[in-house]
C-alpha cells in the first residue's frame, strides 16, 4: 500500500491569524496536534489554589439540568426522538441558550435519546419498546426492508458455532448488535486547523490512492476516505445550524472549545459506540486558555467556566439501550473518557493549568461518572497536580489512574484511552473492540468436554469428559489449553465477522475522518474470570479437589480439601498462574489472523459485568459457587486477598501488560480512615500510594475512598445520593443507578480498612 | 486495643510447622498474621506484622486470639524477613516502612529485636506498637533499632489499670520514662471505654504525665468499638464489655479537649 503524506503546504504569507501567537513547526505545514502541543504548551507546578469556583450562571444552569435528571431517573429515559440519527439529523437544541457558553446537543432538546438503527434495528426496537414508545413503522420498513444494518449483516455471516459461544455466555458483550465504539477521533484538529484544512487533508489522501490498484483494500479505503470527507462537510453544516462557521481554525479559546465539541458532537450524533471517548484534551486547550488570560481577554473564573459549561455537555451525552443492555453495564455508561497528566518524551510534564480546571469540575458540579476522568500517573509528575488529584479523589471517588510509564515507550506520549484501559495514540490508532470471554466457563468446559456447566449442551468440542476421583493438575492444565485453542478460535472468528460488517454498515465517518490515513490498528480482545481461574488452578494443584457429577457424568460442584494460595496475597506461586494464563491465551489469540491485519491486544476488564459473567457460570473448583460474582477486572476474589492493600495490588501488577496492551483494570476501595488520621494524611498517602503502585509497574487503578456504611445507606436512600460515583472495573457509574445485585457485589468487595 | 487484625494465618508456609519452637537466640517467632498497606499503625504505609502472646488481659481486647502464644505459627527470621522484602521498595516510596504489634511483642522480645535489626539493615524505617508492660526486656541497642514507639497506656490509675488489664501500671510508666530519656520520638495512645477509662480525673492525671515526656509526637485517643466481639465468642470467652456503647462524640471530644489542655498534640 502507498505511503501517504497528507501534507498541505502553508507558508507564513497564509498562516491564519487564529494562530497568532503560537510558536510554528511542523504542525503548521501538516496535521500534527502532538507538535503543536509540545511547542505551546505552558507547564503548571504549582497547586490548586488559583481554581475558581463555579458561577451563579455554571449553578443555574446545572440545578435546571438536575430536574431533568430527576424526571429521567424516574421514567427510565425523558425522551426519544425516532429520526435516524446522524450529523445533521436534528435542528439545533439548547438548555438554555441564553445561558450556555458552549452549545450543541445530540438531538433538539437535552436528553433526548436518538436512535441508531445503522448498528442494529433490533436494539433501537429493544429500547423503543422498553420505555413504552411505539415504532415508527416507517423507520420499521425502512430498516427491515431497504437497509440492512451491521446486526443483519453479522448474523448473516456467523456460524452455529458461534452461535451457541454466545448463547451460552462464554463469549458475551460482543459489539455485533449496536456500534462497537471505542474509536476516538482526534476532535483538537477541528479548532487547531478548522474543517477545510482537515477536507484538503483528506483529499490529498484520496489522490494519493489513485494510482494504487483496485484491490478490495483500495476500493474500500477510496470510499472510506470520500465518506469522511463528505462526514466533515456535514460537520461544517451541523456547527453552521449552530450560527458558527467552522470552516477556518478557532481564534479564542471559546471558540476552540466549542469546535472541538462540534467535532465530538458530530461523533456521538453518528454512532452510538460503546465507548465514545473525548481523547486528550485539556492541555491541548489550555494552550488557547492561556493565550486568552494573558491577552487579558479572560479572567480564570470565566476560564473555568467555559470548561464547565463544555464538562456539562459531556455529562448530557446519552444513547437509546435496552434494559438488558444498562443491566449489564449499569445504568448509562458512555465512557467519555478524558486523558488528563502524563509526561511527554522529553520529560516535561504534561500537566497545564486546565489539567487542574477539569478535575475542578468535579467540585464545581459534583461527583459524576462522565465524563471519565483518567489520570495517567507517573511519579514524575508535579507535586501540586499529584496532590490536586488525591484530593479529588478522597472527595470524589471518581477518579482513575494509570501508568504513564507504562504506556509512553509503546504508543507515545499524545495517547488517549478508548473506553477505561485502552490506549490509543491520538489520530494515528483506532482499534476494533471485542468485549471479553469468560475464562471460568473456557475452565469448566475443559473438565465437562464441552458441554456447558449449566445446560449440559455441547457448545465447546466434544472431547470424553474427565475421569477419576481427584482432578489431576496436569491433566486439567491440558485440556483446558486445548480449549483455550478451541476458544481464541471462536472469538478471533467472531471478531473478523463483527468488525468486516461494521466498517460495511455503519463505518465511523467522523471519527475516522479525524484519523490519520491508514490508522494502526488493533483488535482488541478480552478476558473474565481470570482470578477465578488462578485460584481454581491452585486449588487443584496444592488442595484435593474431587469433582461432582450429577446423573448425567456432568461435573457441577466441587469438594475441596486442603488449603490452597489465592490469587491477591502477593504470593508468585498463584501469582505466576495468572499470568500464564494470560499469556498463554494471548499466545493462542496471536496465531490466529485478524480482519484488516489488525494488531491482537488483550484486556482484563469487566466494567460490571462481572455480575453477570458470574450469575452464568457454575460453580468452580476455587469454591466459588454458582451465580456468585467474579471480582472485577483483573482483582482478586472477594475477600481473599487477605493481607491488605499492598499484597493485592502487587499481585495485579505483576500481570504482563506485553500481554495485555488493552489494559489490566484494578479497582481498590479504601475506608477514608485507614487513609491516615487527618485529611492531609489521607491526600499525602493516597499520592505516595499511587507512586508506589506504578513504580511496581502495575497498570491502572480505580480508586474509591468510602465506607461500606455510606452505600448500605445509599441502597436504602437513594434519593440522598443522586451524585454518589463508585469507580468500578475502569469506570465509573451513579451507585444508586446500579441494579441490587450489582450494589450487593460493590458492597460485597473487600474494603481495606487499613488500607 | 490494637490495629484491626486479621483472623487469618501468614501466608506462604516455609517452615514444617512441628519442627521449630521459639528460640531464645529469637531466630524463630510466633506470628499472628500480617497485614500490608496500614496508613495508620505509624507513618506512611505500613507492614504490620502481629506476633501472638500478651500477658495482659484487657477486657475491651479485640484481638483476644493473640494472647496465646501458640495461636501464632512458627515462622523463622529469614521466612519472615523475605516476605517483608516483597513490599521493602513500596513501603519506602510511601514513607512507611514495619510495624510490630501484637500481642505484646515484646513477650518475645529476642525475636522482635532481630526482626528490628534486619529491618533497619535495609533501611526500613520501624515502629514498636506496645503496651510497655515488658519494656525492661528490650535492650538500648534492641531500642536503638526502632524509629518510632507507639505507646498504649491503658490508664494512669493503677487500680483501674489492674482492673482493664490485669497487671500494674508502674513497669508501663517506667517504660515511658525510658524512652523520654532517650529521646525516642512515641505517640501515645489511650483506649477510650465508657464507663472504664473515661474518668475525668484519670484521664487528666494521665495527659499530665503524658505532658512531662518530652518524646512525644502525637497522642491517639482510640474510641472502643465492638468489633472484636465476636473474636470471643469464637474463643468461647464470655466478653464482659458485650453490653458497653462506643463513646458518643462529645465523650471523645470532652477526652481529646483533657490532653489537649496539657499542651499535647491530639489527633
Amino acid at each position: 500500500m502507498p505511503t501517504i503524506t497528507p501534507d498541505v503546504p502553508v507558508t507564513a504569507a497564509t498562516q491564519p491569524a487564529a494562530w497568532r501567537g503560537f510558536a510554528p513547526g511542523p504542525w503548521t505545514e501538516r496535521i500534527d496536534v502532538r507538535d503543536f502541543i509540545q511547542r505551546n504548551y505552558a507547564l503548571y507546578e504549582g497547586d490548586a489554589a488559583f481554581l475558581a469556583p463555579a458561577t451563579e450562571r455554571t449553578d443555574a444552569l446545572w440545578a435546571r439540568l438536575g430536574l431533568l435528571f430527576e424526571e429521567e431517573r424516574r421514567r427510565g429515559v425523558l425522551d426519544v426522538s425516532q429520526v435516524p440519527s446522524s450529523i445533521t439529523a436534528h435542528e439545533p437544541g439548547y438548555i438554555d441558550q441564553d445561558a450556555e457558553l458552549i452549545v450543541g446537543l445530540q438531538t433538539d432538546a437535552p436528553l433526548k435519546r436518538a436512535i441508531f438503527p445503522n448498528g442494529g434495528f433490533r436494539m433501537v426496537e429493544a429500547g423503543l419498546t422498553a420505555y413504552g414508545y411505539e415504532v415508527d413503522p416507517v423507520l420499521r420498513e425502512v430498516f427491515t426492508k431497504y437497509r440492512k444494518s451491521h446486526n443483519d449483516g453479522v448474523f448473516d455471516a456467523y456460524t452455529p458455532e458461534i452461535l451457541a459461544a454466545r448463547r451460552s455466555g462464554i463469549v458475551t458483550g460482543l459489539p455485533d448488535a449496536y456500534g462497537r465504539g471505542r474509536i476516538i477521533g482526534d476532535y483538537r484538529r477541528v479548532p487547531l486547523y478548522g474543517v477545510d484544512r482537515l477536507i484538503e487533508a483528506k483529499k490529498a489522501e484520496r489522490a494519493g490512492l489513485d494510482s494504487a490498484h483496485a484491490t478490495d483494500a483500495i476500493i474500500r479505503d477510496r470510499e472510506e476516505l470520500s465518506e469522511q470527507v463528505r462526514a466533515l462537510k456535514e460537520l461544517k453544516e451541523m456547527a453552521s445550524a449552530y450560527g458558527y462557521d467552522v470552516s477556518g481554525p478557532a481564534a479564542t479559546a471559546r471558540e476552540a472549545i466549542q469546535w472541538l465539541y462540534f467535532g465530538y458532537l458530530s461523533a456521538v450524533k453518528e454512532q452510538n459506540g460503546a465507548a465514545m471517548s473525548l481523547g486528550r484534551t485539556s492541555t491541548f486547550l489550555d494552550v488557547y486558555l492561556q493565550r486568552d488570560l494573558e491577552a487579558g481577554r479572560l479572567t480564570e473564573t470565566q476560564a473555568q467556566e467555559l470548561v464547565d459549561d463544555f464538562v456539562i455537555k459531556l455529562r448530557i451525552v446519552r444513547f437509546l439501550r435496552t434494559k438488558e443492555y444498562d443491566a449489564l453495564f449499569s445504568g448509562d455508561p458512555t465512557w467519555v473518557t478524558e486523558v488528563i497528566g502524563g509526561v511527554g518524551l522529553d520529560g516535561r510534564p504534561l500537566v497545564t493549568k486546565t489539567s487542574f480546571r477539569f478535575l475542578q469540575t468535579l467540585r464545581n458540579l459534583g461527583p459524576a461518572p462522565e465524563p471519565n476522568l483518567t489520570v495517567f500517573w507517573s511519579p514524575a509528575l508535579p507535586d501540586g497536580f499529584k496532590r490536586f488529584c488525591a484530593e479529588i479523589s478522597v472527595e470524589t471517588s471518581s477518579l482513575q489512574y494509570e501508568s504513564d510509564d507504562l504506556m509512553r515507550p509503546t504508543y507515545g506520549d499524545d495517547t488517549g484511552i478508548a473506553c477505561c484501559v485502552s490506549a490509543m495514540e491520538m489520530g494515528k490508532q483506532m482499534q476494533f473492540f471485542g468485549a471479553r470471554v469468560n475464562l471460568a466457563k473456557c475452565l469448566l468446559y475443559a473438565l465437562n468436554g464441552g458441554r456447558d456447566e449449566i445446560t449440559g449442551a455441547q457448545v465447546g468440542p466434544a472431547m470424553e469428559p474427565l475421569q477419576g476421583d481427584v482432578l489431576d493438575p496436569d491433566e486439567v492444565r491440558a485440556r483446558f489449553d486445548g480449549m483455550m485453542d478451541w476458544l481464541a478460535d471462536v472469538y478471533v472468528n467472531a471478531m473478523n465477522v463483527i468488525h468486516y460488517m461494521h466498517d460495511k454498515y455503519a463505518y465511523e465517518r467522523i471519527e475516522m475522518a479525524l484519523h490519520d490515513y491508514d490508522p494502526k490498528r488493533t483488535m482488541a480482545f478480552g478476558v473474565a474470570g481470570l482470578s477465578v481461574v488462578a485460584d481454581s488452578l491452585s486449588a487443584i494443584t496444592h488442595a484435593q479437589v474431587r469433582p461432582i457429577r450429577d446423573e448425567s457424568g456432568l461435573i457441577v460442584d466441587f469438594e475441596t480439601t486442603g488449603d490452597f494460595p489465592t490469587f491477591g496475597n502477593n504470593d508468585d506461586r498463584v501469582d505466576a498462574v495468572a499470568s500464564d494464563v494470560l499469556a498463554t491465551f494471548m499466545e493462542k489469540l496471536r496465531e490466529r489472523p485478524t480482519y484488516r491485519d489488525a494488531v491482537h491486544t488483550q484486556s482484563v476488564l469487566t466494567i460490571t459485568s462481572n455480575v453477570v459473567y458470574g450469575k452464568y457460570t457454575g460453580n468452580t473448583p476455587d469454591g466459588r459457587r454458582r451465580g456468585e460474582p467474579f471480582a472485577p477486572g483483573a482483582n482478586p476474589m472477594h475477600g481473599r486477598d487477605e493481607h491488605g492493600f499492598l499484597a493485592s495490588a502487587l499481585s495485579v501488577a505483576k500481570l504482563p501488560y506485553e500481554h495485555a496492551q488493552d489494559g489490566i483494570s484494578f479497582t481498590a476501595s479504601l475506608v477514608p480512615d485507614g487513609l491516615g488520621a487527618t485529611r492531609d494524611e489521607r491526600v499525602g498517602n493516597l499520592s505516595n500510594v499511587l507512586d508506589a503502585y506504578f513504580t511496581e509497574s502495575g497498570f491502572h487503578v480505580n480508586i474509591n475512598v468510602l465506607d461500606r456504611d455510606t452505600l448500605l445507606d445509599a441502597m436504602d436512600h437513594p434519593e440522598n445520593y443522586p451524585q454518589l460515583t463508585i469507580r468500578v472495573s475502569g469506570y465509573a457509574v451513579n451507585f444508586v443507578k446500579l441494579t441490587r445485585e450489582q450494589q450487593l457485589d460493590v458492597v460485597n468487595r473487600t474494603y481495606h480498612g487499613r488500607m | 486495643m490494637k490495629s484491626v487484625c486479621p483472623d487469618l494465618a501468614v501466608g506462604p508456609a516455609t517452615e514444617p510447622r512441628a519442627r521449630v519452637s521459639p528460640r531464645a537466640d529469637g531466630e524463630v517467632g510466633y506470628v499472628h498474621s500480617f497485614q500490608t498497606g496500614s496508613a495508620v499503625d505509624g507513618p506512611g504505609l505500613r507492614f504490620v506484622l502481629w506476633t501472638s502472646g500478651c500477658l495482659m488481659r484487657c477486657l475491651y481486647c479485640h484481638n483476644p486470639d493473640t494472647w496465646d502464644l501458640k495461636h501464632g505459627r512458627p515462622l523463622t527470621l529469614d521466612a519472615m524477613m523475605a516476605e517483608i522484602a516483597k513490599y521493602e521498595r513500596v513501603l519506602k516510596i510511601t514513607g512507611g516502612g514495619v510495624t510490630l504489634s501484637g500481642g505484646e511483642p515484646l513477650v518475645q522480645a529476642p525475636f522482635v529485636m532481630r526482626l528490628l535489626r534486619a529491618c533497619k539493615e535495609r533501611g526500613l524505617h520501624t515502629v514498636l506498637d506496645t503496651n510497655g508492660y515488658l519494656g525492661d526486656r528490650i535492650s538500648d541497642d534492641g531500642l536503638n533499632d526502632v524509629d518510632l514507639v507507639l505507646l498504649d497506656i491503658k490508664s494512669f490509675d493503677a487500680a483501674t489499670h489492674q482492673h482493664v488489664t490485669g497487671m500494674g501500671v508502674d513497669a508501663v510508666l517506667r517504660f515511658a520514662r525510658r524512652l523520654s530519656d532517650a529521646g525516642k520520638p512515641a505517640w501515645i495512645r489511650f483506649v477510650l471505654v465508657p464507663g472504664l477509662t473515661d474518668a475525668p480525673d484519670n484521664v487528666d492525671r494521665l495527659a499530665g504525665f503524658v505532658a512531662t515526656l518530652g518524646n512525644v509526637e502525637r497522642v491517639e485517643v482510640l474510641p472502643f468499638h465492638q468489633m472484636g466481639a465476636d473474636k470471643w465468642s469464637l474463643l468461647g470467652r464470655p466478653y464482659p464489655l458485650a453490653d458497653t456503647a462506643p463513646p458518643d462524640p462529645a465523650l471523645i471530644a470532652r477526652v481529646e479537649s483533657q490532653f489537649a489542655a496539657h499542651g499535647l498534640p491530639v489527633r
